[in-house]
């Protein structure tokens, strides 16, 4: 693969006349950036500002990739929901982005990538039989499918039970490898270990946190990372307050 | 609901109805016993089910042109806001004209013939298939869009691969209560004129005081929308089945 880019977006957004936040923010190429902070101060709309998504609110400033090509088609999204369409198998479900650009999907890669994320064994399975944790890494085998040198992650792990969402931390740092990500997410712990980048935002703007000098994924048992942890976690609640 | 449960429900049926005309003491010719009605059904049999075919494929081909056109319109509406408000009110608008005040002018348009019937059962059923098609194609969550969108997707694409198929059950929904109304606007054009059907020969027996022979024509019409309201009922859970991701029995 090519280089990913980095993104830059600086700018204010406004809700109903309101200043929702102000912000500048650097996703750096090739790095898990973990953005966090208290509900509704504006996390997933920078992610759909950068995706092009509507926000219902108006924005003021730029959003920018760091190559100079626009942004558009060449982000990949992960929600929180699955967003599995029960009616077709785990393999369709995978290929749907070629299905809904009208063209013809490669199934050869999708069925490796299936094998990426261990479910090879229920390519023709549906949604409805899968377990919460499999659903997840369909919906990850999605992502990868479209292939972009960017992803999105908006809280895709806050749904999974503990033991689950670590084996999805793991995999999804592992297949991720080399791209530009920007993970939304409530949970200190998952930020500490998977971050190259912490930026946490407040109404005040986004400021980095410090993250440990050991590279990604961390061990949680390790003190540095624990205590990053904990002081993440006082500062959220002190931001709350 | 079970073979027993049937038979018994028939059984309850038939004897508060015996009950009504043993307490009433009502001559034959105004309400006719079960068993009356029972020997009028077997004696005229072959008329009485000359005249269930009439109907009955003026209410198949009503349903059929009529869901067509409800989801011809429906994919339209959903794939053009223009059309929406425009359309929308419109369609509202010739939902409130009764369709009973309109039989005798399709009648003079369409015939005596089973044109202007299958015209009626079109007409009554074509807006609850719309609107519960429509609602099902537009009412879609909010986070399919933005995944689809992210995605690059197609208008059409995105209509094909998930609002259609996202939308069946409520389609179902709507095939259900077409299979109740749409007799009722063939036997309401047969009335206006007709010289075949169930409901010309339940005028006819009704003007002649054959008063069993009216029973009989009507008890048969219950069970043909009943008959009809089973099998769209299965089609309907089908389709429910489908969209839900469940293998289907049978298929």
């Amino acid at each position: 693969m090519t280089l990913p880019p980095g993104i830059l977006l600086s700018g204010q957004h406004y809700l109903e006349g309101q200043l929702l936040f102000k912000a500048e923010l650097e996703l750096p190429a090739g790095e898990w950036t973990c953005l966090l902070g208290r509900s509704g101060v504006g996390k997933s709309t920078i992610l759909r500002l950068i995706l092009g998504l509507e926000t219902g609110g108006r924005f003021e400033g730029s959003i920018a990739a760091s190559d100079g090509v626009p942004l558009d088609r060449r982000i990949g999204y992960m929600a929180q929901s699955d967003l599995l369409l029960p009616w077709l198998t785990v393999l369709e479900n995978i290929c749907i982005g070629a299905r809904l650009r009208g063209t013809a999907p490669d199934l050869e890669r999708a069925q490796v990538l299936l094998d990426r994320v261990g479910l090879a064994d229920r390519a023709g399975a549906k949604p409805a039989a899968l377990s919460g944790g499999m659903r997840q890494r369909a919906a990850l085998a999605r992502t990868l499918m479209e292939d972009q040198p960017v992803v999105f992650l908006d809280e895709p792990f806050s749904a999974l039970d503990a033991g689950t969402r670590a084996d999805m931390q793991e995999l999804a740092v592992e297949v991720l490898a080399g791209r530009t990500v920007l993970l939304v997410t409530h949970d200190p712990a998952e930020a500490t270990r998977l971050a190259d980048q912490i930026i946490v935002l407040s109404a005040a703007g986004a400021a980095p946190w410090p993250v440990p000098a050991s590279p990604p994924l961390r061990s949680l048992s390790d003190p540095e990372t624990l205590s990053c942890q904990t002081r993440l976690l006082d500062h959220l609640r002190g931001v709350t307050v | 609901m079970r073979p027993f449960d049937i038979v018994l429900a028939i059984g309850i049926g038939l004897a508060l109805w015996q009950g009504l005309v043993i307490i009433t003491d009502a001559p034959h010719f105004i309400l006719p016993s079960p068993l009356r009605v029972a020997q009028a059904m077997w004696h005229s049999r072959v008329i009485i089910a000359e005249n269930a075919l009439v109907t009955a494929s003026e209410v198949a081909l009503g349903l059929l042109f009529g869901s067509l056109l409800g989801v011809a319109t429906a994919i339209q509406l959903a794939l053009s806001r223009t059309a929406e408000r425009i359309m929308l009110p419109i369609l509202v608008f010739t939902q409130a004209v009764p369709v009973f005040a309109l039989a005798p002018v399709l009648t003079l348009w369409f015939g005596y013939g089973m044109g202007s019937k299958i015209v009626m059962a079109v007409l009554i059923i074509y807006f609850p298939v719309t609107s519960a098609f429509h609602d099902g194609l537009t009412r879609i969550d909010q986070n399919y869009r933005d995944l689809a969108q992210s995605m690059g997707a197609k208008k059409l694409q995105f209509l094909r691969q998930i609002q259609i198929p996202n939308a069946l059950p409520s389609l179902g929904t709507g095939l259900k209560l077409a299979a109740v109304y749409a007799p009722i606007g063939a036997v309401i054009g047969e009335w206006v004129g007709a010289s075949k059907g169930l409901g010309y020969l339940m005028l006819l027996a009704n003007g002649r005081a054959k008063i069993d022979l009216m029973f009989a024509s009507l008890i048969v019409l219950a069970c043909l929308t009943v008959l009809l309201h089973i099998a769209v009922g299965i089609l309907a859970n089908r389709l429910s089945r489908y969209a839900g991701g469940e293998v289907s029995r049978t298929g």
